[in-house]
């Protein structure tokens, strides 16, 4: 698997780092390279590397607002914006702490869909309206409200043999 | 000279303080006024569902009441929702209030300007 804009590749090995991080990023080198029959200078050297090359963007953690105790409420919006302005738009929204995560999307019309926390719907409400609608550009916009979570993970990444470059280019 | 107060409540106002028409909460229709003849206009446009979702919210009024500092036509426009009009005769009530508000505010400038 080749990473982009970089000059070398990631390995099976690699990938499976990836992966047992992913499902818990404080392992420490020794407990990874046990799990994966390697040592664990070799699991750090390796870590490094995809640190230093932006593989692995930062470890962060994973909040259950709920159990903390923080009501918010979470919404879709999917945003009809004028193609000419849509970058913009989506610039400016990435810059709303409101706003946690921005795509856009190409479908009959460019659509461009983010997602939302907010205190409450009146909060939801006043913020699409003061912050969002009179960005140049808006169109239109349909908000859908989160009723029920029944998964949030990070995206794993596919461990396919088949189509990981084992080749590792020479440092 | 004119009067203050009609001057401001029939003054375009920027972008961010227009008004967003939106059928219900998140949902924007893409319809926006700047000025309350503009905001007389969109009246008989928008979705009827628009106006009864702002209007039982009190939006009206407080954009009416903040941004054009109209207090007198906010108060007529809180009175409507007493009478729990809905669909198009809450459209036509809102347009009449609005419009006859309008004309009242252009007579006077014009009685001024003579």
């Amino acid at each position: 698997m080749k990473v982009k804009g970089n000059n070398f590749s990631l390995d099976s090995t690699d990938i499976k780092i990836l992966e047992i991080l992913q499902e818990d990023a404080r392992q420490t080198y020794t407990t990874i390279g046990k799990r994966l029959g390697i040592a664990h200078s070799t699991v750090y050297d390796r870590i490094k590397r995809m640190e230093k090359y932006g593989v692995i963007k930062k470890y962060t953690t994973l909040i259950d607002a709920e159990k903390a105790g923080v009501k918010t409420i979470t919404a879709i919006m999917t945003i009809i914006a004028d193609p000419k302005e849509s970058e913009h738009v989506a610039e400016k929204l990435c810059k709303m702490p409101q706003i946690t995560e921005v795509y856009t999307s190409l479908s009959e019309e460019l659509q461009i869909i983010a997602k939302v926390t907010a205190e409450s719907q009146e909060t939801l409400h006043e913020f699409i309206a003061t912050a969002v609608a009179p960005l140049p550009g808006v169109l239109r916009i349909r908000t859908s409200i989160v009723t029920k979570k029944f998964k949030e993970t990070q995206p794993l990444i596919i461990n396919d043999p088949k189509k990981v470059n084992t080749n590792r280019e020479p440092k | 000279m004119k009067n203050e107060t009609e001057v401001k409540a029939l003054k375009t106002v920027p972008k961010e303080k227009a008004f967003y028409f939106f059928t219900s909460i998140g949902n924007y229709t893409g319809e926006s006024a700047s000025s309350l003849k503009e905001f007389m206009e969109k009246i008989n446009e928008v979705n009827v569902k628009s106006l009864e979702f702002h209007l039982y919210r009190g939006d009206f009024e407080k954009w009416i009441n903040e941004i054009l500092e109209d207090g007198e036509l906010a108060a007529e426009v809180r009175q409507l929702q007493k009478t729990n009009l809905t669909g198009e005769a809450l459209r036509h009530q809102l347009y009449e209030t609005i419009s006859r508000r309008v004309k009242n505010l252009m007579c006077h400038i014009s009685s001024y300007e003579t």
